[in-house]
């Protein structure tokens, strides 16, 4: 809610089927971290129910919610007392699993994200952007979740390593059947990444549809104005390696 | 190699019993305080209201100078024990260790609490946002990621409270605990330098050692290394058992003779111990116990024997303003104790310790000045010196009232450097002790009080209310009644007190005890 009252989102109705991967795109402030975070219960929405697997999660109790959804975010948040290991291992030991299936998965979730071994033993401090985030995608997957939050996960990184990092998620969603919620500003991530695209505004959305429809026809002038983005851009670039000037 | 100083071999000798009594003592005042300000600041963690309560009432404490509230806790505890031993009979020690212990725990809690919530509030919230995310309670959150985060600020708010309760610990001897601050309150009164370094020294060694320990542990915990942590917190441990078990080892030997915090008093217990030693009987001293607190230890019987002066008694116990002869006033004295504390008067000592005007002699001759009426006209001029007592004191007022003394200044000062300033010149006129040897030493006259405004000042024994009848303990301190003359006393305080050349008091006692028993 805000202070006058308005919440930061409203009156949104949104379905994600499952297996299926979907960018929330928009400007800054238009409610995108918050109809996230709504969905694992970091925010307690005022109005409305949010259902995962058909239950409304109002009735579940939030710490086991959250411990069978992935959450990845901005700020990575890996615990900077706690080896990449440890990092990884932290919601199999919340969940009780014995110690040899934890260090047997978090193996397997080093190799999962393509990270070394050896790295195991390392705190936080000692790596670079890239590998924390791949330790915070290792760290979502680990127990194993059908769903995973995704808000600006790949944000902190240079160019080449973003474009790396999306392209190994994307391919891990498709290799572990997951369903994937994943809020960006970048429209060009959203489009080379998701199969559908909810465009908000002012905490509403204002339109829904599959990449492609979005892409060549979308109905709303904010849905346009954004979808437009990457593809001036990239006739811009076609331009400038054919030789002209540009502006 | 010339021999080791006696000073610092009567130094060294008394080294394991303070330095254990301190030790057991600050040691459990930072357990406590930990115990009690850690819940503190996680429960109040996410209530600001409280919080800020907190800190200001902890803060609040802070400013209470240390010597002012480890006296407060005396009357406080000692009006508990009396309540609990009519509501259940049994009484516990309302002196020494625990008015110490709880004045010091409150001392320790202000940076611990304080550095908690600043180290928790001061964890990043995008790590506190992922401890939600990945599914962890309120509480696991606290325990599992913010604790471990916030730790080296608060392992600070701990090393600075160490120190802060080993520094303030020392001041814990007026209220009748041992402590590294015997040295330092013995050596201020008798000019025994050594005692005061080796006091303040032993004090600074154990604070820095002990922030060092305290640093290893912070360490070990950031490594989180169980074994680690358990050995450094297993060697703590077993300080602080070494410390208790020494301070328990001295603490049941006996009777416990009481003495006031200078030199006569100091050799006064000395002499009273080595009486009962002689006659078979186990007893130990408690030295430099703060004026008001000692009568009241004598009555709880705390304390089983002391002296006091029948003029301190009269006028600040009994709050008497009138005046009688010197065998009435004991009489009365003797049968008011009896009846309103069951104390026993067992006798004068022979001595008088009176407060007397003192002048340098060539000052007071040239003036004209013999005795206090003299003062008179000449006092708006003057600077007079005195203890920290006597310009509080009953008689003080009773004696400017009496001759209308008017002084330009009073400055208040240690004993010990009130001879010396007027022998120089600082103050016109001191507040001097009748028993003092440097009255002479410092070529001083007395002035005479012919209106007998200040009361007689007998040195007295007294003995508490269960050991009036205490027939092996008033058989070994019988032969002391009327044995010791003033000049005897004035010698053996110089002894002990004077710049070069010092005896320790018990052996001042020893030689006294030579001198008047032949």
């Amino acid at each position: 809610m805000y202070q006058d009252g308005r919440g930061a989102v409203r009156g949104v109705s949104l379905a994600v089927g499952k297996g299926e991967f979907l960018a929330l795109i928009g400007t800054s402030g238009a409610g995108k971290t918050t109809l996230l975070k709504l969905i694992n219960r970091l925010v307690e929405p005022t109005r409305g129910t949010v259902r995962v697997d058909g239950a409304d999660i109002a009735a579940t109790d939030p710490v086991r919610l959250r411990r069978r959804i992935g959450y990845v975010f901005q700020g990575i948040g890996l615990f900077p007392h706690l080896t990449v290991a440890e990092n990884i291992a932290v919601t199999l030991r919340l969940l009780g699993w014995p110690k040899p299936d934890i260090v047997a998965r978090v193996s397997e979730m080093l190799d999962l994200v393509r990270l070394p071994r050896e790295l195991a033993a390392r705190l936080p401090a000692t790596l670079s952007g890239g590998q924390a985030q791949r330790v915070g995608v290792a760290r979502a997957l680990a127990a194993k979740p059908s769903i995973m939050l995704m808000d600006e996960p790949f944000g902190a990184v240079d160019p080449l390593t973003r474009d790396a990092l999306a392209r190994d998620y994307r391919n891990l969603h498709d290799a572990l059947g997951l369903t994937t919620v994943l809020v960006t500003h970048d429209v060009l991530e959203a489009v080379l990444l998701a199969d559908r695209i909810a465009v908000m505004e002012a905490g509403e959305i204002v339109e829904t549809g599959a990449t492609h429809a979005l892409l060549t026809g979308a109905k709303t002038e904010a849905a346009r104005a954004l979808m437009d983005m990457p593809r001036r851009q990239s006739e811009r670039v076609n331009r400038l390696s054919a030789g002209a000037a540009v502006r | 190699m010339t021999a080791l100083d006696p000073r610092i071999a009567d130094a060294l000798a008394h080294l394991p019993e303070y330095l254990g009594a301190h030790v057991m003592l600050s040691f459990s005042a930072l357990a406590l305080g930990l115990a009690l300000s850690l819940p503190l600041a996680l429960a109040s963690i996410n209530a600001p209201r409280l919080r800020w309560g907190m800190l200001a009432v902890a803060s609040v404490i802070q400013t209470i100078p240390s010597l002012a509230l480890l006296a407060l806790f005396y009357p406080l505890l000692l009006g508990l024990s009396l309540m609990t031993k009519t509501l259940t009979g049994a009484q516990f020690s309302a002196l020494g260790f625990l008015p110490s212990l709880l004045a010091l725990t409150l001392y320790s809690m202000l940076p611990i609490l304080r550095n908690t919530l600043t180290g928790l509030l001061g964890v990043d919230a995008a790590v506190k946002e992922a401890a939600m995310g990945v599914g962890m309670t309120r509480t696991q959150s606290l325990f599992q990621v913010e604790l471990p985060l916030a730790l080296p600020v608060i392992m600070a708010g701990i090393r600075t409270a160490a120190v802060l309760v080993i520094g303030t610990a020392t001041l814990s001897t007026p209220v009748g605990q041992t402590s590294l601050g015997n040295y330092i309150f013995a050596g201020l009164q008798t000019q025994n330098w050594v005692f005061v370094l080796f006091g303040c020294g032993a004090a600074a060694v154990l604070a820095l050692l002990t922030d060092q320990a305290l640093g290893l542990v912070e360490r070990l915990l950031g490594r989180r290394d169980r074994a680690r942590v358990f050995v450094a917190a297993a060697g703590v441990a077993l300080l602080l058992v070494a410390g208790g078990l020494t301070s328990l080892y001295r603490a049941d030997t006996g009777y416990v003779i009481g003495a006031k915090g200078f030199p006569e008093q100091y050799i006064l217990a000395a002499l009273m111990q080595q009486r009962l030693n002689e006659a078979g009987l186990a007893a130990t001293t408690r030295d430099d116990l703060g004026s008001a607190v000692i009568f009241n230890a004598l009555a709880a019987g705390d304390v089983d024997a002391y002296v006091d002066y029948s003029g301190t008694i009269w006028t600040n116990t009994m709050h008497r303003t009138d005046m009688l002869p010197r065998e009435a006033m004991l009489r009365e004295i003797g049968t008011w104790l009896q009846a309103n504390h069951g104390v026993r008067l067992l006798g004068p000592l022979g001595f008088e310790n009176a407060y007397v005007l003192a002048m340098r002699r060539d000052r007071a001759a040239a003036l004209g000045v013999h005795t206090i009426a003299d003062l008179a006209t000449l006092a708006p001029k003057m600077a007079v010196g005195g203890d920290y007592e006597i310009f509080a004191r009953p008689e003080w007022r009773k004696l400017r009232e009496a001759y209308g003394l008017s002084f330009r200044q009073e400055r208040q000062m240690q004993p010990l450097f009130m001879y010396k300033a007027v022998a120089d010149g600082e103050v016109d006129v001191i507040t001097a002790f009748s028993s003092d040897g440097r009255i002479s030493e410092f070529d001083l006259v007395t002035l005479t009080d012919p209106l007998t405004a200040i009361p007689p000042y007998d040195a007295i024994l007294l003995l508490a209310p269960s050991r009036g009848a205490d027939a092996a303990l008033t058989r070994a301190l019988q032969p002391l009644v009327g044995r010791i003359p003033v000049e005897r006393m004035r010698e053996a305080n110089l002894t002990v007190s004077r710049e070069s050349n010092q005896t320790p008091p018990a052996e001042a006692a020893r030689h006294l005890w030579t001198a008047v028993s032949k």
